[in-house]
């Protein structure tokens, strides 16, 4: 229970897919301006992220690289995960779509960016690397519930940055800002200050 | 037509300054900013990244008038896929080290934006050769930025440069200098603020002209 | 020809994914050999590194001084007992994973550097962000240590990190494993904040890194875990003595 917590708190402050490993981020300045889609993009991001990180998980352990199998098909596994993670956004998709019309309307744009969203690929990459890491490690995975855990905390953090950014974005239409620092430059400078306080997560001690 | 005329030298040198991929276009940053703290990983980045567009440019465009729609974006994500893994599984064998340092980073090459969007946007459209000239200028503007970045993170936050050390040490504080190396150049914020620094002063210096 | 038809899709797709899986599995057989030697030969530069025998160019060097240097690799356990003697070199020892080593599986490297015999340790720990690991190698004596090697899975670039460089690794050389006059058998070599050695323990305590407190509390917790399963190893191999 305690690796469980210590898990999910890591993979939304201390390891957090935007400030500390960069990932997503074309989707994240593209869909930052205003808060509302942002928050749209981010529920769609921690869906996808917990659908298939833990199907990739176990993927990764009963299949690519199962010991009991014999053979190590691993240097299949990008080809497989991305094969999944456009399946399973497609499946969603249409399943969203049938069912529930209302949240088509607010996740649908979203969900074709999100299969190349190097968050998603880049959150069961980490899970593959992960399950080699060593057990009293507070990253480790090792079953398919520290796969979801993983998967939801990391959405959250996504979700966190990518609101928070569009927050700040959202009043700095008001600001003055050099005209060649405008638009992406002064973005990236605000993204920077933003990692720069989510640094001092890194001591927390977890 | 010749294999350099001006068209196709416009390919292979606009996506360099006036449309690079990263500064103007805003892709394939996610990779750019998290292998720059030294500069060799960066270098090897940018050289991946460039092998693998042109290769999948060329390929997808002289498979371009078979592909089927329907399964168009899959095809060009398997392609790039087995690119991906055919160059990690290289790196694996003959650049050990350096694949250790690149981690996670180089499966990502698979999500970067800067791929699928010149395989929708160009190769499917053109010839192999110009789809090459194309994939090698958009993959060189991206490696020039990371190994921008990578040169001033490792130079001020490490004193080195591809680990051999470039400020002398007499001029560090530990032996008697004034000099400390800049922490804070090899925390990943530092990335942001590089590549948000260089944005500004490219698109300044385009206005100039 | 239609290329929007269905059996031209499914056709399309099955030819792709077959040929796709035939070359990358071609690839990845025929470079397999050579990854598999490349981790090997990491771990044994890290064994040597260990051993003060570093920058070593290229992978006959590194092979030379391996086979020059460790004279077998055995797998103990904590209470001292040997249980493959490691006669078949690169076979017993060796082939231990990080991650399988536990109080009933501890693997050692007997060495030989200019004809002293040298122990070397491997160790696992936790840093600040992920797992850090390393090897100890200690005197004959059993006492004092001859030299380290540490890495990490992800330490902070630049601070945490260093402890994979031989600056912070040397300073451990030449350190005592125990308190002097202390005979209960607890390690007592670790790492304390930078410029915290107390008086009087200069030969127990080695100076940690600036600004990577964390990481630094993680190499000492890491090697004192890490000596604290080899000391039943040690005292039976000095009862032999």
């Amino acid at each position: 229970m305690e690796q469980l917590l210590s898990l999910f708190v890591r993979s939304i402050f201390v390891d957090n897919m935007i400030f500390a490993f960069f990932l997503g981020m074309c989707s994240y300045l593209a869909v930052s301006k205003n808060v509302k889609t942002a928050l749209g993009l981010g529920v769609a991001v921690i869906f996808v992220l917990v659908i298939t990180v833990p199907t990739n998980y176990l993927l990764q352990t009963k299949v690519l690289q199962n010991p009991e199998m014999g053979v190590d098909l691993s240097f299949l596994s990008f080809i497989i995960f991305i094969a999944v993670i456009a399946g399973i956004v497609q499946l969603v998709e249409m399943i969203v779509e049938r069912f529930s019309p209302s949240l088509y309307a607010a996740l649908g744009i979203f969900l074709p960016l999100i299969a190349v969203n190097c968050a998603i690929m880049g959150a069961s990459l980490f899970m593959q690397q992960r399950i080699g890491m060593q057990p009293n490690s507070s990253q480790y995975i090792g079953s398919v519930l520290d796969a979801v855990v993983y998967a939801l905390g990391s959405g959250i953090g996504w979700l966190l940055a990518i609101v928070a950014l569009a927050a700040i974005r959202e009043k700095m239409a008001y600001t003055i800002v050099p005209k060649p620092l405008q638009g992406l430059g002064i973005t990236f400078i605000t993204v920077g200050l933003m990692a720069m306080a989510f640094m001092c997560f890194s001591g927390l001690n977890i | 037509m010749s294999l350099f005329s001006k068209a196709n030298r416009e390919v292979l040198t606009s996506p360099l300054a006036k449309n690079n991929p990263v500064a103007v276009q805003v892709l394939g940053i996610c990779s750019a900013l998290a292998v720059t703290a030294q500069l060799e990983p960066a270098i090897v980045m940018g050289l991946s990244v460039t092998v693998i567009t042109a290769f999948a440019n060329v390929i997808i465009s002289l498979l371009r008038k078979t592909i089927p729609n329907r399964i168009r974006i899959i095809v060009q994500l398997v392609v790039v896929a087995s690119l991906v893994t055919l160059v990690s599984q290289i790196l694996k064998a003959y650049a050990y080290d350096v694949s250790v340092q690149l981690s996670v980073y180089v499966g990502l090459i698979i999500t970067n934006c800067i791929l699928m969007g010149r395989l929708e946007a160009f190769a499917m459209m053109n010839g192999p050769w110009e789809s090459f000239l194309d994939g090698v200028g958009s993959g060189l503007g991206y490696a020039w930025i990371l190994v921008a970045v990578g040169f001033v993170r490792e130079l001020f936050g490490n004193g080195t440069l591809l680990g051999l050390r470039v400020i002398p040490d007499s001029l560090y504080v530990e032996n008697g200098g004034f000099y400390v190396n800049n922490g804070m150049m090899t925390m990943p914020a530092m990335a942001l603020i590089l590549v948000g620094c260089l944005i500004w002063a490219l698109r300044a210096c385009q206005k100039e002209q | 020809m239609d290329t929007n038809k269905n059996s031209y899709t499914i056709i399309y797709a099955s030819v792709m994914v077959i040929v796709v899986a035939f070359l990358l599995a071609f690839v990845s057989s025929a470079l397999k050999p050579t990854q598999d030697q490349n981790v090997e030969l990491d771990k044994k530069k890290q064994i040597l590194a260990s051993l003060g025998l570093r920058d070593l160019d290229g992978a006959e060097a590194v092979e030379k001084a391996y086979s020059e240097a460790v004279v077998c690799d055995l797998v103990v356990d904590s209470l001292g007992n040997v249980l493959k003697d490691g006669k078949n070199k690169d076979k017993d020892g060796f082939v231990v994973p990080q991650k399988e080593i536990s109080p009933s599986c501890l693997p050692v490297y007997v060495c030989k550097i200019k004809d002293e015999t040298k122990y070397v340790i491997p160790m696992t720990g936790r840093g600040l962000w992920g797992g850090l690991w390393g090897y100890m190698a200690i005197n004959a004596d059993l006492r004092t240590v001859f030299g380290a090697y540490f890495s990490h899975e992800s330490e902070t670039a630049g601070l945490g990190a260093l402890i994979a460089d031989k600056p912070f690794q040397e300073k451990f050389i030449g350190k005592n494993i125990f308190a002097e006059g202390d005979s209960t058998g607890t390690p007592a070599l670790c790492v304390v904040k930078n410029g915290k050695v107390e008086a009087g323990k200069d030969k127990t305590q080695v100076d940690g890194i600036t600004g990577a407190t964390l990481t630094s509390v993680g190499v000492s917790n890491m090697v004192q875990d890490g000596l604290k399963q080899y000391v039943g190893y040690f005292k039976s191999l000095e009862q032999k003595r």
